[in-house]
């Protein structure tokens, strides 16, 4: 509060120019957003309804529970997370770029809702609200997010963020995957990688973000910095491993889960512009879930260490671009 | 030998990997396409391997980085192009790697390999050794 009792938001106002950029990345990033945007509505996930009354008890309590956990930190994220990382930003375009993402989080966390009243009669839905807050595990990874939230380091913020975005909706995110790959509740999973790829949009700014700002700082802070991102990253990596046999083991899933996680902490951690941590070996991520996730990754584009008798020749695109001469 | 011709944007992370190969020590050269219009526009002279990055879009559009289009666009430039390696994000699904597809289907070359971000330890050794292999195989009239 200033001493007039009113609430002091900014000491000046700037209108943006988006003709004056300061960090063309910001530009860039707002138009891969907005084309992009997308809404809840337009997936049909009640034709799913058939096939998720084709699941067990045990499966579709997994599956609930799954959605209640990454509707908490959608929430996080859109009323928490990217609005607290308006005040740091260093431009007014960075600032616009976070009100899209704080927004589109919105977006997610109405989407899960919709997938429930859907598929779910409203005694299941509860249920599923109840255990997401009574999870202990759940509930923790929240707290350590919301803690570096609430921090006074812009950039632990951004780490902090980075992390959710890229890392911690991953656990949530095997399911729809893993019942994709077996061909049920397959537009529930188109929702879901409509989510999947605006958070990559989301972890891969925020992360390019971090860099930003760390390019400033001393060597010693630098490393301070890079310490304290390896040590976030374990401790909610162990908490991840707990929170993924309370929701999979029931289904023997936890080991494969884990090696997504694990795949996505990689990536993660690439955003921030770091080194993978995990070895090739413990990120083989299953190749049913690796192709329900992109039908593009399974494809052997490795040339390379093939037998060189035949290669790829891309697969014709429809490329809507005008400014290709050829 | 030939060479490496490569797009990266502000956020560095072709560049990175392409730090990483050390193609120099190879006896490859390795040109970067300019970021903005007033950098000036990259001529080659040699036979290369494009690598670019995919931008994540809700359609394939603008998959391709604009600088790099601009750069195919010219005839030279294009003739001399001998295969593809592309950067993406399994997170973009069907556009993986999608600039990998466009650039080799356009052109008429092969899609070499495809990385994510900014490229696992492994991913750094099997471009590097590829592309040594991949320039002695190629036909002395092509490469020369």
């Amino acid at each position: 509060m200033s001493p007039t009792g009113k609430l002091k938001l900014i000491d000046r106002v700037t209108a943006i120019n988006w003709n004056r950029l300061e960090d063309e990345k910001d530009l860039e990033v707002w138009d891969r957003l907005v084309g992009n945007f997308w809404l809840p509505e337009k997936v049909p996930v009640s034709n799913d309804i058939q096939s998720w009354n084709t699941l067990s008890e045990h499966e579709k309590t997994m599956t609930s529970r799954v959605f209640t956990g990454l509707t908490l930190l959608d929430t996080i994220q859109g009323t928490v997370g990217a609005v607290s990382l308006i005040p740091d930003a260093l431009t007014p375009h960075e600032e616009a770029v976070y009100t899209n993402i704080a927004f589109m989080e919105s977006v997610h966390a109405k989407s899960y809702s919709s997938i429930f009243s859907t598929l779910l009669s409203t005694p299941e839905i509860d249920a599923a609200f109840e255990w997401s807050e009574s999870n202990e595990h759940l509930q923790k990874k929240a707290e350590i997010v919301l803690d570096y939230y609430r921090g006074d380091d812009p950039l632990k913020r951004k780490v902090a963020s980075t992390m959710l975005e890229s890392f911690l909706f991953y656990s949530g995110f095997y399911a729809p995957m893993y019942w994709s790959s077996r061909a049920k509740l397959t537009n529930t999973a188109d929702l879901i990688r409509l989510i999947i790829r605006d958070e990559a949009v989301h972890g891969y700014y925020i992360g390019y973000k971090y860099q930003k700002g760390l390019a400033k700082l001393t060597q010693p802070e630098q490393d301070e910095l890079k310490a304290y991102t390896f040590d976030l990253l374990f401790e909610l990596y162990e908490n991840e491993v707990e929170y993924t046999d309370s929701l999979y083991g029931e289904l023997g899933l936890t080991e494969d889960v884990k090696k997504f996680l694990r795949y996505n902490g990689n990536k993660a951690l690439m955003n921030l512009g770091y080194e993978a941590l995990f070895p090739k070996e413990d990120t083989d991520v299953n190749p049913a879930i690796l192709a329900a996730l992109s039908p593009n990754a399974d494809e052997n584009h490795d040339f390379f260490s093939g037998s060189g008798s035949s290669y790829v020749i891309g697969k014709a695109v429809e490329t809507e671009d005008d400014d290709w001469d050829f | 030998m030939g060479s490496l011709v490569y797009f990266s944007s502000v956020s560095e992370n072709t560049h990175r990997f392409v730090e990483k190969l050390a193609l120099e020590e190879l006896g490859m050269s390795v040109h970067r396409i300019p970021l903005r219009p007033a950098d000036g526009f990259l001529r080659v002279d040699e036979p290369y391997v494009l690598m670019a990055p995919t931008y994540g879009g809700g359609n394939e559009g603008g998959a391709v980085p604009r600088q790099v289009r601009k750069f195919l666009n010219d005839e030279h430039n294009r003739s001399l192009i001998r295969g593809v390696i592309a950067a993406g994000n399994t997170n973009f699904g069907a556009a993986y790697c999608i600039t990998g597809d466009i650039i080799a289907a356009k052109c008429d070359v092969p899609y070499l390999y495809a990385f994510e971000l900014l490229g696992t330890a492994q991913d750094v050794t099997r471009v590097r050794n590829g592309l040594g292999r991949f320039w002695q195989q190629q036909p002395l009239s092509l490469s020369a």
